[in-house]
């Protein structure tokens, strides 16, 4: 009788649980859905104007269009290609340099107020640099995708090998291990997480890096519509780009979460 | 077989940091006998771990000498195991990855070690657990498969480092019980830091007593327990034991 009223009680508890799931999941699509319909009537009877707002259905249009004649798909390729090298590179570089720095402490010591002044500088302030140096190509895009990962992750990286359980190290040293044996039996598979961590951030902050790096190049990409888009005033072409650069960076970011997820399943 | 296995001769230790010098330890002159159960006993932060920490020759002392089966110490060495306070099983690697680790580092694992730490778990209750990761193991097989890892490279002499002060009481009665049981079969000598007076004397052949840092022997107890079956356990029951600990408390000077 009395685990029959826990009980009861319990599912009580799960039913106001799943209840209140519902209707955030309800209000979340609602907001998109009213946010689409207050445009598209605010466009229609010209409270706003559609020339410069652009309109959910003009979008629409525009979407239909481009899929037709594939441009869509070159674009949205290429920007996500850019993306995918600009943050692996950016990752993987960023911890060989923070491997290099755990190596020797003095480096690390020497390199420090370098990294600090390097990560406060905005690097999208050296796009015209690396434009000139680079020239009009993928590659200049691709390096502003780097440069914009690579200071954080050498930090993070860093950061994570240095609070590496001392203990653990110690464990290795005694066990006649050499310094590479413990980074990497240790100090790599225990950093692993932050790795993955950083991963996460360096999809958005290379993205920033492709964009920028499509702005000025304006070769192709979705940047490159996007700013195309701007100079002639096709606004719808502006909107439908970054409608399709949100739906882009989402699935990226999601399917870096998801990797980790059944990364840390694994441990 | 040398007699004496460890022999520290007017050993000292000083840790130099920006904020000053710490004298960790004194001129201090020790030997261990081959197949002996040692403690180390002393006030917190005098100097026990630092004293393992030179035995096992990943740091150098200031000033003295210290030989290991007669041979000075020059750095880590395979005769040499040593446990530290916490398990520090690797959570990546299955239990019998982790036995194997000291195997590996040492470019040892062959069919025949392999063998081996298979054997050494099954004989010590981990025989299913050997593909689980460390977090699907208690605190308890966790510690013995951390000894099992110790006992991989097979090492003549063991360091202890408070290896049971992560645990609760009942768990570490238990295992402490079973890790000594474990240690006299395998025929090792065991070098044992504990601030648990009580286990000190119910392991030990002899007790080492220090001093406040800098580390000095206080005093040294030879420990004989009657007792019929002589494991740390029913060793408690013995009519010696509160002499011994009595002794031993005072000695320790604890004030709070
Ligand atoms: N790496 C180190 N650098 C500087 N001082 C240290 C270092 N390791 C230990 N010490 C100091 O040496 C003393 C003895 O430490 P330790 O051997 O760990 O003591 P115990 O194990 O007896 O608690 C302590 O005062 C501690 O602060
Ligand atoms: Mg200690």
């Amino acid at each position: 009788m009395y685990s029959n009223e826990i009980s009861k009680e319990h599912q009580a508890y799960i039913k106001k649980y799943k209840v209140r799931r519902t209707s955030i999941a309800v209000s979340q699509i609602s907001l998109l859905v009213l946010f689409f319909a207050l445009w598209e009537i605010a466009a229609y009877f010209k409270w706003i104007d559609p020339f410069i707002m652009s309109q959910p259905s003009r979008v629409f249009k525009t979407l239909v269009k481009l899929t037709a004649d594939g441009s869509i798909f070159t674009h949205t390729g290429i920007t996500i290609f850019e993306t995918i090298v600009g943050f692996l590179s950016g990752t993987i570089l960023g911890t060989i340099i923070a491997i290099i720095l755990w190596w020797s402490d003095f480096v690390a010591k020497v390199l420090d107020p370098y990294l600090v002044v390097l990560n406060a500088l905005p690097k999208t302030a050296l796009g015209p640099i690396i434009l000139v140096w680079i020239g009009g190509t993928a590659s200049s895009i691709i390096a502003m995708a780097l440069l914009i990962s690579i200071i954080v992750t050498i930090l993070n990286v860093y950061l994570a090998f240095e609070s590496c359980d001392e203990d653990k190290v110690k464990l290795l040293w005694t066990l006649g291990a050499t310094k590479s044996q413990v980074l990497t039996k240790v100090v790599l598979p225990s950093s692993i997480p932050s790795i993955i961590s950083v991963l996460k951030i360096n999809v958005g902050l290379s993205l920033v890096g492709v964009i920028v790096g499509e702005f000025l190049v304006s070769k192709a990409g979705l940047g490159y519509l996007i700013i195309y888009g701007g100079q002639v005033f096709k606004m719808d072409l502006v909107m439908t780009s970054v409608l399709i650069l949100a739906v882009a960076a989402a699935l990226m970011y999601l399917s870096v979460a998801w990797f980790e997820k059944k990364l840390n399943k694994m441990r | 077989m040398v007699d004496k296995v460890v022999e520290l001769k007017n050993v000292s230790m000083n840790y130099h940091t920006l904020s000053g010098e710490t004298k960790a330890i004194r001129n201090l002159s020790l030997d261990i006998n081959n197949g002996e159960f040692v403690s180390i006993v002393g006030p917190s932060g005098c100097g026990k771990s630092t004293l393992l920490s030179l035995i096992s020759g990943i740091l150098k002392p200031t000033s003295g000498s210290i030989l290991v089966n007669g041979e000075p110490v020059t750095g880590p060495s395979s005769n040499l195991g040593y446990m530290l306070q916490k398990d520090h099983l690797f959570g990546w690697r299955t239990i019998i990855k982790n036995a194997t680790l000291g195997l590996e580092i040492q470019k040892k694992l062959n069919k025949k070690s392999q063998a081996y730490v298979e054997h050494l778990l099954d004989e010590y209750g981990l025989a299913d657990f050997k593909h689980h990761y460390p977090k699907q193991l208690s605190g308890g097989m966790r510690q013995r498969a951390a000894l099992i890892r110790t006992l991989a490279t097979n090492p003549d002499i063991l360091l202890l480092d408070e290896p049971f002060s992560a645990l609760d009481y009942q768990t570490r009665l238990a295992i402490s019980e079973e890790i000594w049981l474990i240690i006299k079969k395998e025929r090792k000598t065991a070098i044992f830091v504990t601030h648990d007076i009580a286990e000190a004397v119910a392991s030990s052949d002899r007790i080492i007593v220090l001093t406040q840092r800098p580390a000095e022997i206080k005093n040294i107890h030879e420990i004989h327990l009657t007792c019929n079956i002589k494991t740390p356990i029913s060793c408690r029951e013995a009519p010696e034991f509160r002499h011994y600990f009595n002794e031993i408390w005072k000695e320790l000077d604890v004030h709070v």
